[in-house]
């Protein structure tokens, strides 16, 4: 493998011209993933995308990185399959390595309520194509034979639901590829630039203020992580969203392979093995809304508690780093996509603790809206004004994270 | 460091212990009524600074105590004027 993939990839970053048809705010994974899109499928160039830090920075680089489709409601399932059988493609597709890696998901219960749910969502999965089996106790030791099925005596497992179709992938290579891709085709990038203001004419937006000076745009479009409301509020936009700290740490080397990434819903939390053979541990939000990105002690202990409670081996690891995303929670857990009710501006938010799986498909389909004025029927459940029609798509359950 | 809320029956106590409580305040430009309940209900300022909130002290008094937070510091301020 190379570890020296920047080598290899070209990344020239742009000075805003004066006017573009897309201006997008975020380059992050679906900032990049609506530029890539646009330039690749729709053929649409004069396009930039202004990121305030670097690319894939904000919570493109906080997250766990998983893939997976298992979510609890048919709109999610579809949605979340789609994208990732499109991650699968998208090495090929872009010729760039992104270290995607198919490892199977299991998700273990420990209680009637986490089975019944378990149950439930695998009935779901099945019905609409992402796979899923279930696994008695017996089988788990198989699959993962480090898990302790009884968790320290507290919390015996019950039932396990097994994901194949799990995977990871390098969260940096798929920003770069991505932005890469894009750029090759004429698509303008501008990382440290920030947007300040929105530019409104006659009820429309029809630009985006930077430290720089004003640029025109057609279609402006919010894919900003964190500052969601903040962007959508300049707009004069009100948002179903909440801004909640994520945590997440890694430990220091595994010398065995650890093969999927198991999830537990009733003890909250869930670990995967990187690349390099760290152990990288993710569990809930945050309980307060906030854009602080400080990490605590709490989450450190609990989380690293719960940790050797299901995989005692850990016992012996140390944490190696800790850090903190920003994740626009949606009442719904769901994503909020598309029109606002303002002309000239979209977003692709609520991407809460899920975001990373979405960022080829939600790319996809928001540039699909972008192009042809027609919203794709993958995206159309997850319209902004789903709120006010009383179709609010309920996914707690699946996020990982509560 | 973590976030401790300091309640004034309790003393300084974690975050643990708290069901956190947003003040919903829906904008006086919004006039449809029917468009007030889905704000009210669904929508978030999300302030990006100092925010007024209720804190629920479940695992103590059980008594809520309204406090401001810098919501970009998690810092608690003093009630503005």
């Amino acid at each position: 493998m190379n570890e020296h993939p920047e080598a290899e990839i070209t990344l020239r970053w742009n000075e805003p011209e004066v006017s573009y048809d897309v201006v997008i705010v975020g380059g992050g994974g679906h900032g990049l993933s609506i530029a890539y899109h646009l330039a690749t499928r729709h053929d649409i160039t004069n396009v930039l995308v202004l990121e305030s830090g670097y690319i894939g920075g904000g919570n493109t680089g906080r997250n766990t990185t998983v893939i997976r489709a298992n979510y609890g409601i048919p709109e999610a399932v579809r949605f979340y399959q789609h994208s990732l059988e499109r991650y699968r493609a998208l090495e090929d597709e872009t010729g760039r390595a992104m270290m995607h890696d198919r490892k199977g998901l299991l998700w273990m219960a420990h209680s009637e309520a986490g089975v019944r749910q378990e149950r439930a969502r695998s009935a779901v999965n099945q019905a609409f194509g992402a796979e899923t089996v279930y696994l008695e106790p017996d089988e788990i030791a198989e699959v993962c034979p480090e898990v302790d099925l009884t968790c320290g005596g507290g919390f015996p497992t019950v039932l396990g639901a097994s994901f194949h179709q799990g995977a990871t992938a390098r969260h940096d290579r798929v920003v770069w590829a991505l932005a890469e891709g894009a750029m090759r085709r004429g698509v303008h990038v501008a990382p440290g630039t920030a947007v300040i203001g929105l530019v409104h004419d006659a009820g429309r937006v029809v630009g985006v203020e930077t430290a720089g000076g004003r640029i025109a745009a057609g279609t402006v479009v919010s894919a900003v992580g964190g500052n969601a409301t903040v962007l959508a509020d300049m707009a004069g936009v009100r948002l179903p969203i909440r801004t909640h700290p994520l945590q997440a740490f890694v430990t220091n080397r595994h010398q065995r392979r650890f093969d999927p990434i198991v999830a537990s819903g009733d003890l909250g939390f869930y670990v995967s093995q990187t690349a390099r053979g760290q152990m990288l541990l993710g569990a809930e939000i945050d309980r307060q809304p906030s854009y602080s990105r400080r990490s605590t002690h709490d989450l450190l202990a609990s989380l690293s508690h719960r940790a050797i409670t299901v995989l005692p081996f850990m016992r012996e690891l140390r944490v190696l780093r800790q850090w903190t995303g920003s994740c626009d929670m949606s009442p719904d857990y769901s994503p909020v996509m598309g029109d606002t009710g303002v002309d000239g501006f979209l977003v692709t938010t609520g991407w809460g603790t899920w975001g990373f799986k979405a960022i080829p498909a939600g790319g996809e389909v928001m540039a699909e809206r972008i192009a042809t004025g027609v919203v794709p029927e993958l995206m159309a459940p997850f319209a902004l004004d789903r709120f006010g029609r009383d179709r609010t798509l309920a996914d707690r359950g699946s996020s990982g994270t509560h | 460091m973590s976030l401790r809320i300091r309640c004034p029956h309790c003393g300084p106590r974690s975050v643990e212990e708290w069901v956190h409580g947003e003040i919903p305040v829906v904008p006086d430009a919004i006039a449809d009524p029917d468009a007030r309940d889905v704000d009210r209900g669904y929508m978030h300022t999300n302030e990006h600074g100092v925010v007024r909130e209720a804190w629920f002290h479940l695992s103590g008094c059980r008594r809520w105590v309204t406090l401001w937070r810098d919501s970009r510091t998690d810092e608690w301020v003093e009630p503005p004027g």
